[in-house]
């Protein structure tokens, strides 16, 4: 055996060694890194073009609160993809579970248990979840057991339930929804105060750390190689700054004073000399709270191996035993769960359903995905990577309306970012083989 | 012919598509540290065969024994719970995971609070290269960046792994260059010492005749017979599997014809 040799490392290997050595000491994904870096490019790119006026707490908030709907399917269209399939119902499962919440919260259930009942907005939330999830169930069944391609299975769903959505009210508007309910919109009320934020700051800079320190532990209890000591402390201290600052942006984010003052009053809190802080919305502790909750399925879990594995080789994973199609039937009630939330956030910030709710969403969620790294082959995509990728979207959105073009020219800048950051993708692996 | 009870025998098995015998009556076993050839030309039902015994086929007939008694296998997962494990030609990786999460694709380790234990996994899978290709050191990276034989390397600490008493090899060096042939044909020869039953399929009859204690030969879904190795010449072998007969049936005349 001894006098055999294996294939030597490839070149590009030793290479990397040297050239990267230090972003192969953080082992940082390279991927994610470059999208960080993109949207701040991005953000500080507007705030040039706009003297700095987009730069302005109030612009930084609603630009997060409005990628919220879009970066929340976009982690179950990424698993989606990374199994090899594709959900274009996502919009209009939108729009059906919108009108649902409306018409529970505006009409069935204050007659049934009066406008106040403090569960109205739950039982609206239970029902809109389970109908998400039973949508997505049935699709996934028609997609895995039947074996219909899920375009064609989505496709029919688009328009099953845009359709659908249109019947439960005959396109008329339903308002209003619950007041506890409207809180998952965002807005001062909408969010989490001050001392809550930073709470919430401090907590997440302790649990980057346990993190650390975790992942550290278990490679010592296996003797396997360490990141050197420094690298530990500079990607903790970097990322729990940085944490620190999206809060103290958030906390900069005043309410209006007259709103302030109603609210001081209502609520016997006293109105510091800068004004009152709103803090994180609530519809952005949403995303980051779906944002934990699917990298740890789709990188700590069984079920999220597989779904990367069916999206590598789908032979060799049936072959290993694992329930294909079992699997995929999941990721499309994963997806239809998602997009129950995200339809309580659309539906809580209009107060209301529209008949065009989510409309277009499939488009915007699947070049989120797209954008944050998912590749159309199957098996490869990143949760954190979605949402940077609709957070870029977002803010290209945002930045070109806030310098007054119009939607369509946004459109087209969209569109082309899309195609450069694929095209981006496709050369770098193309030259990784 | 050794001796004892086989550790496994395929007794009369069948199976047809839409009516053509794929596999037709063929009866093969099998002895610990032994290995035992299967070939044929294509379309001779050695795969299919086998794959009866992986899990990955039903068979319309026949019966299955491990250790003299009779079981049922149903599923990929049956046959790997009897310590029957397959390394496929294609390899069967997912090519976008690492090393350790292939190796362990299916029967994930987990810790107590059912997350992942990739630590454990790769730990176990060092374990299990250090005996296996002590050279590999790529445990972190996507397959799809190995090379041949570091692939072939993986999908063999797959089934070895779970301490498997049966394996079975479906032309395992056919994607290889030649170092990497020799390579695995090493760790055939260590896994046969080690005890393990090696049903090997290959095309390659110089790969058969350097590896195996005996070889099965069938033609069009049918077993022509089983010889030891040490009786026949690879000529005689040959007229097995072209014009399926037996070396005590084959005449001068068409030895001669093969030879060409």
């Amino acid at each position: 055996m001894t006098r055999l040799s294996t294939a030597p490392p490839a070149q590009g290997e030793v290479e990397e060694g040297s050239r990267r050595g230090l972003l192969k000491a953080l082992e940082i994904d390279l991927r994610v890194f470059g999208m960080v870096i993109a949207l701040v490019v991005i953000v500080i790119g507007f705030g040039f073009l706009t003297d700095g006026r987009f730069l302005q707490p109030v612009n930084m908030v609603n630009l997060a609160v409005q990628s919220v709907s879009v970066a929340v399917i976009a982690t179950g269209m990424t698993m989606i993809i990374v199994s090899r399939n594709i959900d274009l119902s996502v919009g209009s499962i939108v729009g059906v579970v919108g009108m649902i919440y409306a018409v529970l919260m505006a009409r069935v259930l204050p007659d049934l248990l009066g406008f106040d009942h403090p569960l109205l907005w739950v039982i609206a939330l239970a029902a809109g979840l389970g109908l998400g999830a039973l949508i997505g169930g049935v699709q996934g069944y028609i997609v895995a057991y039947i074996g219909v391609p899920s375009f064609v299975v989505t496709l029919g769903g688009l328009l099953i339930f845009r359709g659908a959505t249109w019947l439960v009210t005959r396109g008329v508007t339903i308002s209003p929804v619950d007041p506890t309910f409207q809180l998952l919109g965002g807005g001062p009320r909408g969010s989490i105060g001050g001392p809550a934020s930073w709470v919430v700051g401090g907590l997440s800079c302790l649990a980057i750390v346990a993190l650390l320190a975790s992942g550290r532990r278990q490679r010592v209890r296996f003797g396997f190689p360490l990141r050197p000591m420094w690298a530990e402390a500079l990607i903790g201290t970097v990322s729990s700054l940085a944490v620190l600052g999206l809060v103290w942006l958030f906390n900069s984010y005043k309410w209006p004073p007259a709103l302030a003052e109603r609210h001081a009053a209502e609520t016997g809190v006293a109105i510091p000399p800068g004004g009152l802080a709103a803090g994180i919305p609530w519809p952005v502790v949403l995303l980051l709270a779906v944002t934990l909750v699917m990298s740890f399925v789709a990188t700590r879990r069984r079920f999220g191996r597989y779904v990367f594995a069916i999206g590598g080789n789908p032979e060799a994973s049936e072959l290993a035993g694992i329930n294909t199609k079992r699997t995929v039937m999941k990721t499309f009630i994963l997806i239809g769960l998602l997009c129950a939330i995200s339809s309580a956030v659309a539906t809580a910030r209009l107060d209301g359903a529209t008949l065009d709710l989510g409309e277009g969403y499939e488009l915007y969620v699947i070049a989120a995905s797209v954008i944050g790294g998912t590749s159309f082959a199957g098996g490869i995509g990143t949760i954190p990577g979605a949402v940077l990728g609709a957070l870029v979207m977002s803010s290209l959105a945002y930045g070109l309306s806030f310098m007054g073009l119009s939607s369509p020219i946004q459109d087209i800048f969209a569109g082309i970012v899309l195609i450069i950051a694929v095209a981006f993708d496709t050369i770098n692996r193309r030259r990784k083989t | 012919m050794p001796e004892g009870v086989p550790l496994v025998e395929l007794r009369n098995m069948s199976v047809s598509f839409g009516g053509v015998h794929a596999v037709n009556d063929v009866t093969v076993d099998l002895y610990p540290g032994e290995i035992v050839g299967l070939v044929g030309g294509n379309g001779a039902g050695k795969s299919t065969l086998i794959k009866t015994l992986s899990g990955a086929q039903k068979p319309d007939s026949g019966e299955i024994f491990i250790d003299g008694k009779p079981v049922a296998i149903h599923s990929p997962m049956d046959a790997k719970n009897l310590g029957v494990e397959t390394i496929y030609q294609t390899l069967a990786l997912a090519d976008n995971i690492d090393a350790p999460a292939n190796v362990f694709l299916g029967r994930e380790l987990m810790t107590p609070v059912r997350t992942l234990d990739d630590s454990a996994m790769e730990d176990a899978t060092r374990k299990v290269m250090k005996r296996l290709n002590p050279r590999f050191d790529n445990f972190k990276v996507a397959v799809e960046s190995l090379s041949g034989g570091q692939r072939q390397s993986v999908a063999i600490a797959k089934a070895v792994q779970f301490n498997a008493r049966i394996l079975i090899m479906d032309e395992p060096t056919a994607a290889l260059g030649p170092a990497e042939t020799e390579v695995v044909r090493g760790l055939m020869r260590q896994l046969k010492e080690e005890g393990i039953g090696i049903f090997l399929i290959s095309h390659d009859i110089h790969d058969v005749f350097d590896l195996a204690d005996r070889i099965s030969v069938m033609l069009q879904g049918k077993l022509v017979g089983t010889v030891n190795k040490a009786d026949v010449t690879m000529d005689e072998v040959l007229a097995m599997i072209i014009i399926g007969k037996l070396p005590e049936e084959v005449t001068e005349t068409e030895l001669e014809q093969l030879r060409g």
